[in-house]
């Protein structure tokens, strides 16, 4: 029987031993008018041979198309070693390490990505992993409410030039405790100062902005930062593991720092895949790490005085303090925190910022060769880092489509979220995507705009 | 045996891995970095050693018996993950048109349909990215629900007293109040208390049956037949589905809606501490506000719902569609099971578990239920042996370790003094269990011989028991670079 060990003779001797004669009497405490009478609807097993052939020909059928969409998930290249070292079993198939002696591995593990975290985003500690990105922007919102004791504000101020699902999840997510978002909106492709200095003198828990910004522009994060501080206000940076290798981070942001830094992690070794596994990670300032929500970390001492790791500051999860809780997270992403931490530690600063270099050339390129052909411009004059915004004659959407059966994903359609930028489309380059496949794209997309002319 | 921390591996200009730079960036200074971020320089070598070292300090399904009550540590198979990690799943933008994911969007439908049937519901949506996003999904749905009926009053959401942390943590993120209703000693729900506290405010219940003590809730018909009566709705926290796989199911228990753990019944890895998948199933009622995206099949094709065809979804709870690559692998998983191998699921969990509590009554360990069947997993208390010895759960947890299992789940539920929450899954072979009977009945026998032996247990790991008090009084939560 797959995946179960007992030979027949086990099962009588196991079953003498209960004192029945049937696994179904196992179950007679389930009132008869609840049983089930099967499963019919899932059908037969499969076999091992079976699940592979049908597994290959789907993911076959899906194919490999050239991908220039970024808006949150980046393809960067994901070295060997990442993954095969993250599934070994050891890794794979342990649980959350409750019984830090018997999961040391596990446990420092975290250490190191807090490590690591806090360096990239230059503050002081970091929680082992949130969910995703979005998530992970939620909680540093309700994390700033609670750490803010000056502040009686349940708003915060969020640029409206920060990821549209992640304010959405957000607002999800804050609705129950009567939490809500405020806009700061655009100006030319970044946060309107002012409607900024405007809003001088106003209560917010919290300003969030998030550099580069959805649309790919480098944001004035000094003047928001200080801005936010200058108004009693925390500030939350949502950022991009990749550009911190090179920009400056949310812990030198305006005369403090920003007091929280969030974000995806997904760019650190963890293929697209859809959508998930990823890993959410949330960095903040040591003066308010017991808001925190999320595991932690911490080195300590062993009855011998060695060190070791362990799981701490506890007081603040739903499994000790329950409807008082920071948070309801139990479960994060310890195994993609791992590929992450083991990504960081094989590229190390310098490979990290080689990466996000060629992202920035590479999409320099694009944006150069896209905006060559005639009927498409760049809106905006600010820097921007692996994405950028770009002025179609013509709706983005057929464009897309027709790109999408030439086998190119050409980008993200922004007329949904900011129909105020009118045919906008968002394009990314990682490092992955170099001259042949940007000249690809080009040829396509001039033939896009050829054939429609 | 131990580790150094990665950031002692240090040789300027050290790199594991050269990406290849195609060209320089041009950012204005203003916005540039001055310092190095404190990264390892380590070779690639360096590193394949350091993680390999490093995950030979932990203990796993695939190197030791993982009985952790409540979490279900069964077997993880090996092709359910290289199937997930094929090129073309990884490579798939979330974003990407649905036209280049056909493939993947039928296998999304397809799990949409078999947790469907193993649930008794009517719809699902598999974003939520963990039981804990699950159950906020719910309790969000369940709340959706009576602010779109006008009735905005419910606002308390009843929990049992033996209830996992998530559902309380949960009810307040939701903003509800939780109401915690006591347990009877038989295990079941003191029903007149839940009678006593329904009413015009009650929003819902959260459940988990089998409950956390390893019973099935044997009222859970009538408990139903309360709440509903009181307008309320009911909560299925999945965690214990393993023990009914086939038998029941939660619509058969008259839930409205439930979150299922793929990383827990349907062997998704645990990864240390996730990623999991929280997959929630509703009924009619509910089916509205179910979070966003899921698949649907519209004509030969299968698409995304979104805002536009459910603008009464809660909404989105993850940036994309949840933990896509823990969906294929419960997928694989469930289709290689198919409709038999889901009853063996539970006939198996539940005999080892029952055979298991029947070997330690037998060796005189005392069951919090003796007069109960075991669910998929069972309490034994150890009070007795604390009081005579005071060598505690803890302590037995401990010394566990050294006989090479990892610890049952302790001190959990909280009802029971000194207990050890055991669950052994379908997996684990009967000589295993009866190697793990062993192992408890020989540290009872060194309570009672050398109490202090058991006491400094464990021996054998890579660290002797932790300073928990230092950890949480001085935190030290990230390396520093020593100063020069």
């Amino acid at each position: 029987m797959p995946f179960i060990p007992h030979t027949d003779a086990d099962v009588a001797a196991m079953l003498a031993v209960t004192g029945t004669s049937s696994c179904a009497d196992l179950f007679d405490e389930i009132p008869a008018p609840l049983r089930m009478a099967g499963l019919q609807a899932i059908g037969p097993a499969l076999s091992e041979a079976e699940i592979s052939r049908l597994m290959q020909s789907r993911a076959r059928a899906d194919g490999e198309p050239l991908c220039f969409i970024g808006a949150g998930a980046y393809d960067h290249y994901v070295p060997a070693a990442v993954w095969d070292i993250a599934t070994r079993g050891e890794f794979y198939s342990a649980y959350t390490p409750y019984q830090a002696e018997a999961s040391q591995g596990t446990l420092q593990v975290i250490y190191e990505f807090q490590t690591m975290l806090a360096g990239l985003t230059g503050l002081d500690v970091s929680n082992a992993s949130l969910y995703d990105g979005a998530t992970a922007f939620a909680e540093a919102c309700l994390m700033a409410v609670r750490a803010n004791r000056r502040s009686k504000s349940r708003r915060i101020l969020v640029a409206r030039s920060l990821h549209p699902y992640y304010r959405e999840v957000a607002t999800v997510m804050l609705r129950g405790q009567g939490i809500s978002l405020q806009e700061l909106p655009l100006q030319d492709g970044c946060c309107d100062h002012a409607a900024l200095a405007a809003l001088s003198g106003k209560d917010f828990a919290a300003v969030a902005v998030q550099q580069p910004s959805f649309l790919g522009n480098l944001e004035q994060v000094d003047a928001l930062t200080d801005w936010a501080h200058a108004n009693g206000a925390l500030a939350i940076a949502v950022v991009n593991p990749t550009a911190l290798a090179v920009l400056r981070p949310p812990g030198q942001w305006g005369a403090e720092g920003a007091d929280i830094a969030c974000g995806e992690g997904q760019p650190l070794g963890v293929p697209m895949s859809a959508g998930g596994p990823y890993v959410g990670f949330l960095v903040c300032r040591q003066a308010i790490v017991r808001q925190m929500p999320g595991r932690i970390v911490g080195r300590t001492l062993d009855l011998d005085g060695n060190p070791g790791f362990t799981l701490t500051l506890q007081a603040r999860e739903q499994h000790i303090r329950r409807s008082r809780a920071t948070s309801n997270i139990c479960t994060n992403q310890g195994l993609v925190a791992t590929a992450a931490t083991i990504y960081m530690a094989l590229l190390g600063a310098a490979g990290l910022r080689e990466v996000a270099q060629s992202c920035h050339a590479n999409t320099r390129e694009l944006v150069s060769q896209l905006a060559a052909l005639p009927g498409i411009s760049p809106p905006f004059t600010q820097p921007y880092f692996h994405e950028a915004v770009l002025q179609l004659d013509r709706p983005v959407g057929p464009v897309l489509d027709a790109l999408s059966r030439q086998g190119v994903l050409g980008g993200f359609d922004l007329s949904q979220h900011y129909p105020e930028l009118g045919n906008a489309l968002l394009v990314c380059a990682t490092e992955t995507r170099g001259s042949e496949d940007i000249r690809a794209y080009a040829a396509s997309m001039g033939e896009v705009f050829g054939a429609a002319a | 045996m131990n580790e150094q921390l990665i950031f002692a591996y240090r040789s300027a200009g050290r790199q594991g891995f050269a990406p290849r730079a195609s060209g320089t960036g041009e950012l204005p200074a203003e916005f540039l970095r001055q310092d190095e971020p404190p990264l390892p320089t380590a070779s690639e070598l360096d590193v394949v050693r350091h993680y390999t070292r490093l995950s030979q300090l932990n203990f796993s399904i695939d190197t030791h018996f993982y009985p952790l009550g409540s979490c279900t540590m069964k077997y993880n198979p090996r092709v359910c993950n290289r199937l997930a990690m094929l090129p073309q799943f990884l490579a798939r933008h979330p974003l990407a048109p649905v036209e280049h994911g056909q493939g993947f969007l039928q296998t999304m439908h397809e799990l949409q349909e078999m947790l469907q049937t193993v649930t008794g519901m009517q719809a699902v949506s598999l974003t939520p990215m963990a039981g804990a996003q699950g159950e906020f999904a719910g309790v969000a749905m369940i709340k959706a629900y009576h602010d779109a009926r006008g009735d905005s009053e419910r606002t308390q959401i009843i929990v049992p007293d033996a209830a996992h942390g998530t559902n309380p943590a949960t009810a307040t993120m939701c903003g509800c109040d939780v109401v915690e209703v006591p347990t009877r000693p038989d295990g079941d729900l003191d029903i007149d208390k839940l009678r006593a506290v329904v009413g015009p405010q009650t929003a819902g219940i959260m459940l988990t049956n089998p409950s956390t003590l390893g019973v099935f809730e044997r009222q859970i018909s009538e408990i139903a037949a309360i709440v509903h009566a009181a307008g309320g709705l009911l909560y299925y926290d999945g965690a214990n589905l393993n023990a009914i796989l086939g038998k029941t199911s939660p619509g058969a228990m008259g839930f409205d809606v439930v979150h299922v753990n793929l990383h827990k019944t349907f062997s998704t890895p645990h990864g240390g501490g996730g990623p999991g998948s929280g997959a929630v199933g509703v009924g009619d009622k509910l089916r509205p506000f179910l979070p966003i995206p899921y698949v649907v099949k519209q004509g030969g094709n299968y698409v995304w719902a979104d805002e536009h065809s459910c603008p009464q979804s809660i909404g989105r709870l993850s940036a994309f569609m949840g933990n896509a690559g823990v969906l294929l692998r419960a997928y694989v998983y469930m289709r290689m099971l198919g409709e038999a191998g889901m009853q063996r699921v539970s006939d198996f969990a539940v005999l080892n578990a029952n055979y298991l509590m029947a070997r330690l009554q037998d060796e005189g360990f005392a069951l919090a239920y003796p007069q109960r069947r075991a669910s998929h997993e069972f309490i034994i208390s150890l009070k007795q042996i604390t009081r005579d010895t005071g060598v505690t759960a803890m302590d037995f947890a401990k010394a566990l370790l050294d006989h090479g299992f990892h610890a049952p789940t302790t001190y959990f539920p909280l009802l029971v003094p000194e207990c050890l929450l055991i669950e052994p899954t379908e997996s684990e072979s009967r000589q295993t269990l009866d190697a793990f009977v062993a192992a408890l009945v020989a540290i009872r026998q060194q309570a009672y011989d050398d109490a202090d032996a058991v006491k400094q247990a464990p021996l054998t790991m890579p660290v002797r028991r932790l300073d928990d008090v230092r950890a949480a009084k001085q935190p030290d939560l990230i390396w520093k670079q020593p100063a020069a």
